[in-house]
């Protein structure tokens, strides 16, 4: 067993050597090196004939037409060119736009520059399991409203959206709905001829294939029209300009191939390893799954170990590459807005460690995993005032603190 | 981020870690921090007749530089009369661990849980 141990695969997946292997085909003088919109010889040919290939293999994890994949820089771009797009070019016919509290910045950050352009936005705020119910969306809706935008997957607890039922009422009112699966491919079977889903957002990089390359599938029936937020040669029908990265992009579709061949067998893996990860830890005292038990996918499992702080406790896991939830690990020293979403405590959220396992997580590396959790968690109750107040019967709810 | 040697020294060994009887009269608590900002600390001293701290103990929740803050703090009072440890600074502990600028603040609890505990001496043992 190699250390540190990589469980952050909610953060970003190593590329899968059969993928590596398809891209470095396409980079070389030997190789498929030539830039797909040339038209006049065969070296642009071989490269569109390869991209063409790629984009069927991205349509095919999805139950899509190619024709209606677009290719983006990422899932932050083809979020950007759904919401942005989508709003500039209906906003005749409205300027109102619902998401969710607990969306990716890419949908949050998009959201608020529409604000300052005029639109008006509702943040939807999902119950204490992380769940956005249609109902919710149903009681949101509007005369004025063109796009709904929520994510299938969330990134930080894996809780999976009811995109079948909040499609059926979207549709239904003629509203446009994005979502946002850059967490759920490969996870989650997605079948876009039954989904009444307009727009979603897609992401090589979770899915074992390589950063800096995405798509963003656009409906052709009932047909979506975008602005183009990238403007210059027009590929991709004008939607989103730049030179086309070959290998990037094929990189992308045995990416996708590879997980609609695999989708069985990733999520078996996935769901043994977060029972035997969480068989190892849930009999320790105040120890919390984040998001639903059941409306999720297995990977992810975000876990607050009460009464101990998130990032003392990943200085403890210093084997292993997790994230937090915490303050201290991002710049903003605000815990996870997605947990106090859900109405954690102060506590909880700041107490909460995100495990996501993949492809090449083994049952050793989980059990490694879990005694270092255990380990850790005991040495630092052992120096937290807060344990002791929880020990001593404190409600901590009830001390005046002094915030500061 | 990359923890100092002396944050990750103090927070694999941590000096003084417990708790003191907060009832004695020869005790001084402090307790300073949010569990919504993410620390608390909780400072302990025992003052001996001369007014000299003979020892100290502590408790934080928090990242690894507020635990070694916290630690160093309790290591540095110890001996010290309590107007010689209400002297300590913010800024004598940052730069002793090193401290980031963005792990300034756990300085600043720590030396203000100093404070604290100095002053509920003080408070209880009718000390102006």
């Amino acid at each position: 067993m190699k250390l540190p141990i990589y469980l952050d695969y909610s953060a970003t997946t190593p590329v899968d050597p059969r993928v590596a292997q398809k891209m470095i085909e396409c980079l070389t003088l030997e190789g498929n090196f030539g830039n797909p919109a040339s038209r006049s010889h065969l070296f642009g040919w071989k490269a569109e004939e390869a991209v063409e290939n790629a984009r069927r293999q991205v349509a095919e994890l999805v139950n899509a037409d190619p024709r209606e994949i677009v290719w983006t820089s990422g899932a932050t771009e083809s979020d950007n060119l759904a919401i942005k797009g989508v709003a500039h070019f209906y906003q005749g016919k409205g300027k109102h736009i619902i998401t969710s509290k607990i969306e990716h910045k890419a949908v949050l950050d998009t959201c608020r520059q529409l604000e300052r352009e005029g639109f008006e936005v509702t943040y939807l705020e999902p119950d204490s399991d992380g769940v956005i119910s249609p109902a919710q969306v149903e009681g949101a809706l509007r005369e004025d409203t063109i796009l709904v935008s929520l994510m299938h997957v969330n990134n930080e607890i894996g809780v999976i959206t009811d995109i079948a039922a909040i499609g059926e009422l979207t549709r239904s009112r003629g509203v446009l709905f994005h979502v946002d699966a850059a967490q759920s491919t490969g996870k989650v079977a997605i079948d876009l001829d039954a989904l009444k889903v307009d727009l979603m957002s897609f992401s090589a990089h979770k899915t074992y294939g390589p950063k800096g390359a995405g798509a963003l599938y656009v409906r052709r029936k009932p047909r979506v029209r975008l602005e183009a937020q990238m403007h210059g040669g027009g590929h991709e029908r004008g939607m989103r300009s730049g030179t086309l990265a070959t290998h990037q992009l094929v990189g992308m579709g045995e990416a996708f191939r590879l997980a609609k061949l695999e989708l069985e067998k990733d999520r078996e893996h996935a769901k043994a390893l977060a029972k035997r990860f969480w068989d190892q830890l849930s009999d320790i005292e105040e120890v919390y799954l984040n998001g639903s038990a059941e409306q999720r996918v297995p990977h992810n499992m975000n876990v607050s170990f009460n009464y101990v702080e998130g990032e003392s406790l990943l200085m403890s896991l210093k084997d292993l590459a997790v994230s937090s939830g915490s303050a201290c690990t991002s710049a903003s020293l605000e815990p996870s807005y997605v947990l106090r979403a859900l109405g954690r405590s102060d506590e909880l959220a700041h107490s909460s460690i995100r495990f996501s396992f993949g492809r090449f997580t083994t049952n050793e590396e989980v059990d490694f995993a879990a005694t270092q959790a255990r380990q850790a968690v005991e040495k630092l109750r052992e120096l937290s005032p807060l344990w002791d107040m929880y020990k001593d019967g404190v409600d901590l709810s009830k001390v005046q603190w002094q915030a500061h | 981020m990359a923890y100092s040697e002396k944050v990750i020294d103090h927070y694999e060994n941590p000096r003084n870690v417990g708790k003191l009887n907060d009832q004695d009269q020869d005790v001084g608590t402090g307790m300073v921090g949010a569990p919504a900002c993410g620390d608390v600390m909780r400072l302990q001293i025992k003052v001996s007749a001369d007014g000299v701290i003979e020892d100290a103990k502590f408790k934080t929740y928090g990242c690894g530089s507020a635990i070694a803050s916290s630690s160093l703090a309790t290591e540095w009072m110890k001996g010290k009369t309590l107007e010689e440890a209400a002297q300590i600074k913010n800024t004598q502990l940052a730069e002793e661990l090193a401290l980031p600028p963005v792990k300034i603040h756990c300085s600043v609890l720590a030396e203000d849980a100093i404070k604290a505990a100095v002053q509920d001496y003080k408070q209880k043992n009718g000390i102006s």
